[in-house]
């Protein structure tokens, strides 16, 4: 009896590709060659143990054999071959194809995958650029502004006879006008700068989603105070789309529960009151190291401790790997970040602690008394490199009660990067700003 | 009788000097900022050329000007529709929905007073 699945064919077609002789086989599973010669014809059905004897010695699944490719791939491969008039005219040979070649199968399968990720990146990107809200509206007003502005030059400069009621109106809306234009493009190439509001950004890159997840949950997650279980958090998180991004967040909240244990919320919020936030004492007194008072800091809600703390992290090449920013102290979404922060300082001098107040020159300059520390560890044992953690955490002098300890010194001149510094006669400009030379 | 520009417009700076060059070119000028009842305006006191911007407060430019298209006092109303440049959709869209003139922001007060002219024939 012909057995109708091909089972058989697909054992002959396996045990082939792997070069193996049907004495060979037949034998491993204890069972004659000639037997097996039936079965590879399919002139017997196979099922139960032998089944899997076969399937074992050919290194394949047993549903493989019985159903043949693994309904993923062959879904996978018809898809890599939609659209090649070439591939499509093979088609009903797919099965023989992952039969012989099952690593080539998978990377095609995989490669396929991975081009419809890119072309969703893609779409995603452009997608953003053309139907951003934000981005629509913003250089809608931009657009707008200078609309009002050049008909207003133009009629300031075409007629000589102007009243002096309409001049005064033309003059003033000028200038409203100007000031306008300098916020909107302000906001715009902040926008651009930051990310934009990650939360509308969801699917953009999976740093984007990380950012929207922590900006979502205020960079606090309150079921994480009394419990370990990271998965409800994960599951219930809109704008973790893509694996990395949740594998993002996911190693985010471990090191979350790691530093809640040792640094339980009421014990170590009245701690920080009582210690005015000072990192070194709060060190101390928890057994923890500073990089893990900082960052434990910036978890804590506002509510408890008065004001936000603000923290960013870099690695050893100074990209920022993690960003709370505070109104007033804007950071970067890539890694071109001012040059003068303490934590770029912090860096470069590994076991310093630095302590500073910084002013940041935005549209209203303001100043944060900040910390800064970097810390080396040796993850692959003594022989093998150095990687030095760095870790910036930042609140607003304007926010602290009066009497609040301040450090000494100079208060040091910063940016937040140098494209949207209004500084004038920096002398660690890497770049011109956009703000100062188009404004 | 000074033929009538109806100016559907949010941005209150590009609205006076429009005012300014179409009322010195002999033009009687009425404008209005509010998407939502623009319709009902231009009902009262229908207008002899329509300049309609795309994105206005509570109602977009171009749901008004297909509204305008399906009512049979409106339909053949001449309308210059305003858009942000580069929006190349914007103009795709203007064209479906059956603008006379499109413009883009910013324009020279020179050629929308030549294509003011033009459309009130």
């Amino acid at each position: 009896m012909l057995n109708p699945n091909h089972t058989g064919s697909r054992v002959r077609q396996r045990r082939t590709a792997l070069g193996r002789k049907q004495a060979d086989l037949a034998r491993a599973i204890g069972i004659s060659a000639s037997y097996l010669n039936l079965i590879e014809h399919n002139r017997r059905g196979i099922g139960g143990g032998l089944l899997n004897a076969i399937a074992r010695e050919l290194q394949v699944e047993p549903g493989e054999l019985v159903d043949g490719v693994s309904a993923d791939l062959a879904r996978e491969l018809r898809n890599a071959a939609d659209g090649h008039a070439e591939a499509m005219l093979e088609i009903d040979r797919l099965e023989e194809f992952v039969g012989q070649f099952p690593g080539w199968s998978a990377l095609l399968a995989q490669m396929n995958q991975r081009e419809k990720g890119l072309e969703h990146t893609i779409e995603t990107l452009s997608d953003r650029l053309t139907h951003d809200p934000f981005l629509s509206a913003s250089l809608h007003d931009v657009l707008s502004t200078v609309t009002a502005i050049r008909s207003t030059a133009s009629i300031l400069a075409e007629t000589p006879d102007l009243n002096q009621d309409w001049l005064s109106r033309f003059h003033r809306n000028l200038n409203d006008d100007g000031e306008r234009l300098a916020r909107g493009a302000e906001a715009l190439v902040r926008y651009l700068d930051e990310g934009g509001e990650a939360r509308k950004t969801t699917g953009a890159t999976p740093a984007d989603e990380f950012d929207a997840f922590l900006k979502a949950n205020q960079f606090h997650f309150a079921v994480l105070e009394d419990s370990d279980d990271v998965a409800e958090i994960l599951q219930a998180a809109p704008d973790l789309v893509t694996s990395a991004g949740h594998s993002l967040a996911e190693t985010y909240l471990q090191r979350y529960v790691q530093d809640r244990s040792m640094l339980p919320l009421d014990a170590f919020a009245q701690a920080a009151r009582t210690e005015a936030l000072d990192p070194a004492k709060l060190a101390l007194q928890f057994g923890v190291d500073l990089l893990t008072v900082f960052r434990r800091l910036a978890t804590i809600p506002k509510e408890r401790l008065g004001f936000d703390v603000g923290l960013v992290l870099c690695d050893g090449s100074g990209t920022l790997t993690y960003r709370k920013s505070l109104t007033g102290f804007s950071l970067p979404r890539f890694g071109a970040a001012c040059p003068l922060w303490p934590l770029y300082q912090a860096l470069a001098r590994p076991g310093t602690a630095l302590h500073q107040v910084v002013e940041i020159a935005e549209r209203t300059p303001q100043r944060f008394i900040t910390y800064a520390a970097c810390q080396t560890s040796l993850p692959a044992g003594f022989s093998g490199p150095e990687v030095r953690s760095t870790a910036m955490m930042f609140f607003p002098v304007e926010a602290l009660p009066s009497g609040y300890p301040m450090p000494g010194g100079q208060i040091a001149l910063a940016g937040p990067s140098c494209r949207i510094c209004p500084r004038v006669g920096c002398v660690a400009r890497r770049e011109p700003s956009v703000l100062n030379d188009a404004f | 009788m000074r033929k009538h520009v109806l100016l559907v417009e949010d941005e209150a700076n590009i609205i006076e000097a429009l005012r300014f060059i179409l009322q010195r070119d002999g033009w009687h000028v009425s404008s209005h900022s509010d998407g939502a009842t623009a319709v009902d305006v231009m009902s009262s006191e229908p207008p002899d050329v329509l300049i309609l911007d795309a994105m206005l407060p509570n109602r977009s430019g171009f749901d008004i000007l297909r509204e305008l298209r399906d009512t049979d006092a409106t339909r053949e109303l001449p309308v210059l529709m305003l858009t942000a440049k580069g929006q190349t959709k914007d103009r795709e869209l203007a064209e479906q929905y059956g603008a006379s003139a499109f413009m883009t922001k910013p324009f020279a007060n020179a050629e929308i007073l030549e294509t003011v002219r033009a459309l009130a024939g």
